[in-house]
């Protein structure tokens, strides 16, 4: 199976004054997991409404390989969607819901059954969705975007409101749709969430796009520092100063940007002052993604 | 479109709401109806009673199948719609058919197909309870008339058009609490006020005939209650421009409901 490939292209989106998505463009591919990042209010939700037809753009293009949302013959079986873990009438079954949708779709109740077992809701199916937790809507709402079987995935926030056994069994198997060539789109607002499962990412801030690449070229962005001590640990910063290095005090030692280890242990050498702690350090990924969206904004 | 029915149709049946109402209806109808046939017949043994005549009994109170009835199948068509708007299904709904006017047109007809379930089930109260009772008491049911078969297909009709009217009130006004207060509101109390002021002027009285009750009231050609508002029978509508005008209000809420609440983004 080969997912289409999602294009947003200059996509703009304006509520009133208010400038939700401004002329954002990204591909995803088929094959990885991409995960869609940005605090909240950033726009990820607006991007993906626009993308599945659900709010009409102020300007630009969301297409499924060429395709817009509303022009795919049979958009269940080309696009699976999952939006939000409220879209659900209480008072009608999981397995119902599903039956509605899929009759729109022209699909067959055994797919339902089938979609249900394979999110792990066979034995719920038949219960009102109104007694549902949250991590049993998601799963409702996965099954929902499996329903066609279709090649691209669209994810709005799943990992949200899962338990610890739901978010390493969703992490599989998003892992698993990629793995069979879907397209899958992931969007979060914690990079931790979904570090481990996304292969390429593309965060946005306020509305723009802030990166858009691999994992590995977002650590790539990460400042490196070391984290040296020595007995005399004046005479340390001194010579590390005068190599051109930026020490700072810390109060179990010092630490140092700007030289790397290797330069660090040759001054300091040269400079007659033993070490007793020489450990490099990275900041975290959620370090360079609050860095790139803007830390502590909040709108 | 066809695919569209069928999933709003499987909405219908997949949730409570429809056999509440449809519970309710055949409860009041049917006392209604058969409260009335007894009324009937204990006037009708009085002396001067006699000024009704038997013919005229069974229709009207067969007729209370609409008469009374007509608020539930729009009520039902109503919240057909806004509970969409309510929890939010219009996200799935609108995904699984983009062509959002397939979505309205798949709409409009399940709920006449439900429009004619209610009439369905008003006339087994109506016709059921309220010719037992006259049967019961000696009076004349008429059900072998074709003029009363035919009252009884115009009140199929009117259920049906009721029902559409209310799912494309429901698009118009979108909110569920705000479709409830204004369909009782308004036919429990702002249209009969409505109709009894209208009838004490020629004018009014033929611009009362197109209040959608009184239009109900034609189509379906009697009703208890302009049986006793004199007025207002010399100026009603005939039964196929009730039918017409009941039309009407369900096209022109969809229309302007169509155009607006239902092109919004939904976020």
């Amino acid at each position: 199976m080969t997912g289409a490939v999602i294009e947003i292209q200059s996509l703009t989106k304006r509520f009133g004054g208010t400038t939700a998505v401004d002329d954002l463009s990204f591909r995803v591919e088929p094959g990885v997991v991409t995960g869609f990042l940005g605090p909240n209010g950033a726009g990820k939700t607006t991007t993906l409404r626009s993308l599945v037809g659900l709010v009409r753009p102020t300007s630009g293009r969301a297409t499924f390989d060429g395709t817009s949302y509303a022009e795919l013959p049979n958009p269940l079986r080309t696009v699976g969607t999952a939006l939000e873990a409220a879209s659900f009438h209480p008072g009608r079954s999981g397995r119902d819901h599903l039956r509605v949708v899929g009759a729109a779709a022209g699909i067959p109740t055994a797919r339902v059954d089938e979609v249900l077992a394979w999110v792990g809701l066979a034995d719920a199916g038949g219960r009102r969705v109104g007694g549902y937790s949250l991590g049993m809507r998601q799963r409702l709402g996965l099954a929902f975007a499996l329903l066609g079987d279709p090649g691209a995935l669209v994810l709005d926030e799943p990992i949200n409101g899962l338990d610890p056994e739901g978010i390493r069994w969703i992490r599989g198997f998003l892992r698993d749709l990629a793995a069979e060539g879907r397209t899958v789109l992931v969007s979060s607002h914690l990079l931790s969430e979904v570090q481990q499962t996304v292969d390429r990412v593309v965060i946005i801030s306020r509305g723009r796009l802030a990166y858009e690449g691999t994992l590995d070229g977002l650590e790539g962005g990460a400042i490196a520092r070391v984290h040296v001590d020595a007995a005399d640990r004046e005479a340390l910063g001194r010579s590390l100063t005068a190599a051109g290095g930026q020490v700072e005090v810390a109060g179990d030692g010092l630490r140092v940007s700007g030289l790397d280890a290797d330069a660090i242990g040759r001054h300091a050498l040269a400079a007659g002052v033993p070490l007793r702690l020489l450990v490099p350090e990275r900041e975290g990924l959620e370090d360079v993604f609050l860095g790139i969206v803007g830390e502590g904004e909040i709108r | 479109m066809l695919r569209s029915l069928r999933s709003e149709l499987l909405k219908i049946s997949t949730t409570r709401i429809w056999w509440i109402l449809a519970a309710i209806l055949f409860g009041y109808v049917g006392l209604t109806a058969a409260g009335m046939a007894a009324l009937f017949t204990t006037i009708r043994q009085q002396p001067e009673g006699q000024l009704i005549t038997a013919e005229m009994v069974p229709p009207l109170v067969y007729s209370v199948a609409t008469a009374v009835g007509y608020v539930f199948p729009l009520l039902f068509g109503a919240l057909a719609t806004t509970t969409e708007f309510r929890h939010q299904t219009l996200t799935p709904t609108f995904l699984a058919t983009p062509r959002r006017s397939a979505v309205l047109g798949g709409k409009v007809i399940a709920g006449a197909v439900w429009g004619v379930v209610y009439a369905v089930v008003g006339l087994l109260a109506a016709v059921g309870l309220g010719a037992l009772v006259l049967a019961a008491t000696g009076q004349e049911t008429l059900l072998g008339d074709s003029d009363v078969w035919a009252l009884l297909g115009r009140i199929v009709l009117a259920m049906m058009l009721w029902a559409m009217i209310g799912v494309a009130f429901g698009v118009l006004v979108s909110n569920q609490v705000a479709v409830i207060v204004i369909v009782l509101a308004f036919t429990q109390f702002v249209e009969p006020l409505l109709r009894l002021a209208s009838s004490f002027w020629e004018w009014s009285a033929r611009i009362g005939g197109y209040l959608p009750g009184a239009a109900s009231d034609a189509l379906v050609g009697s009703s208890i209650f302009t049986a006793f508002s004199g007025a207002a029978t010399a100026d009603s509508l005939e039964w196929w421009q009730g039918g017409l005008v009941l039309g009407g209000y369900a096209a022109l809420f969809l229309v302007i409901g169509g155009l607006t609440t239902w092109r919004r983004d939904v976020t």
